[in-house]
């Protein structure tokens, strides 16, 4: 998540200040992203830094308020007009987790499956909860965003299950690194489980 | 308990070709509770859905209902249990084309003997609790999918109905459609039902208190029950 640009997206609705952005970044995407203050000001001093944002003069109670430039309007287009890369998400843990799973001695990759599947329908159920205590129409953009996170854990549990039934299927290659796979009579189940 | 399966295990067939559907299942749902139950084809979910709602018997263990254990009641007293406390529903429906949606819904009470007026006038009732109060007259090729889908809701709950047996109910709905049967049953539930849901899509069964997974016909893992929104908030951050 972009810090930088979720605090232009909130800046174009007007000026604020640090406080006034941390609660506002936190209203739109329901604590989701907990921002502290001090990531707030670093974010902000390199914006202004870049020219995006300009400071304000102070108000009486002292705060300093932050508005828009006309270059960081256009970045602000720019990054909504433009979709996010999948390639610039971190690498995909569990991926490589149940990758080193099958070839591990003495893994059970099926259970290795099933933990993380329990554990993702979890995530989901708690999701899912929060969504239906919220109905309100305000309540729109913090639904937009556990969609998002319902899809997302739905889609992990959706791949896991392709996992196991191929795992099912799996005959693992025979030992000394030969590709030959195993003999007719294997019990694919168990070696998977190996 | 309203629902309870202790030690079920259910085989088909006999000797070397005997396909052992559940093996050791113990499950309990409890007023104001729903169960979802998943897992891959040939798992055993739709065998013990069908067990839960006495359509079919164990090969060993019990099966209670309301705290009746169904192996031990005659043929009459099973129907008598299947029309007055379980109710289904399932993905076709099974909504009877030639009778309105508040004929429907009246149905399992009339052939539970109850008089006619009195059953249209719970299953109006049962028809405006799923929001339906103005279709009572239409008959279900008038609805929409998601419509129809309310009304098997409304049917599988009517009358003294606590438990509702639901198999892959939003099958062919579409997302925002499927969900909103998902939010009645879930309301129905909370309302003081007892819900087992069957299901593969997980996105489903997390509107679930517990999801238990299902593999070979033995339970393999469940998830724990969903704590207060407050708690999840603070998980969530």
């Amino acid at each position: 998540m972009s810090i930088r640009h979720g605090l232009l997206a909130l800046l174009e609705r007007g000026p604020m200040y640090g406080y006034q952005l941390r609660a506002a970044f936190e209203e739109s995407t329901g604590a989701t992203w907990p921002l502290n203050i001090g990531q707030v000001y670093t974010t902000l001093s390199r914006l202004e830094r870049d020219g995006l944002v300009r400071p304000l003069p102070e108000n009486e109670g002292g705060q300093r308020p932050y508005e828009l430039t006309d270059l960081g309007r256009g970045e602000i287009t720019v990054w909504f007009a433009t979709p996010i890369s999948r390639t610039d998400r971190p690498r995909d843990e569990l991926a490589i987790k149940l990758a080193l799973a099958l070839t591990t001695p003495g893994v059970d990759v099926q259970a290795v499956v099933q933990t993380q599947r329990t554990a993702t329908v979890q995530t989901l159920q708690e999701l899912t909860r929060l969504k239906s205590r919220s109905d309100k129409p305000g309540d729109m953009s913090w639904r937009l965003i556990l969609d998002a996170m319902v899809f997302q854990a739905e889609a992990e549990v959706r791949w896991l299950d392709h996992c196991e039934a191929s795992l099912v299927r799996y005959q693992p290659p025979a030992s000394g690194g030969s590709t030959t796979p195993a003999t007719a009579d294997t019990d694919d189940r168990t070696e998977a489980h190996r | 308990m309203i629902l309870e399966l202790r030690g079920v295990h259910r085989t088909h067939g006999r000797g070397e070709t005997a396909v052992h559907a559940l093996r050791g299942i113990d499950l309990a749902v409890a007023a104001g509770e729903l169960v979802a139950v998943m897992g891959p084809s040939g798992s055993g979910k739709s065998t013990l859905l069908n067990l839960a709602g006495g359509l079919d018997s164990p090969s060993q263990g019990e099966v209670l209902v309301e705290g009746e254990v169904l192996g031990t009641l005659n043929r009459k007293q099973l129907a008598r249990i299947r029309r007055r406390h379980v109710g289904y529903v399932f993905q076709d429906l099974n909504l009877l084309a030639s009778l309105t949606a508040v004929e429907n819904v009246a149905l399992p009470l009339e052939l539970d003997g109850m008089g006619v007026r009195k059953a249209r006038k719970l299953a109006a009732a049962a028809l405006d609790e799923v929001g339906l109060a103005d279709l009572t007259p239409r008959f279900p090729d008038e609805m929409s999918g998601g419509q129809q889908q309310r009304v098997a809701i409304a049917r599988a709950l009517v009358g003294e109905r606590r438990l509702v047996l639901a198999d892959e109910p939003t099958g062919a709905l579409d997302s925002q459609t499927g969900e909103s049967v998902l939010r009645l049953l879930r309301s129905r539930v909370d309302a003081g039902a007892a819900g087992a849901l069957v299901t593969h899509e997980a996105r489903h069964a997390a509107w679930a208190d517990r999801v238990v997974f299902l593999r070979d016909g033995v339970v393999v893992d469940t998830t724990s029950p969903v704590g207060e929104p407050e708690q999840l908030l603070g998980a969530q951050a």
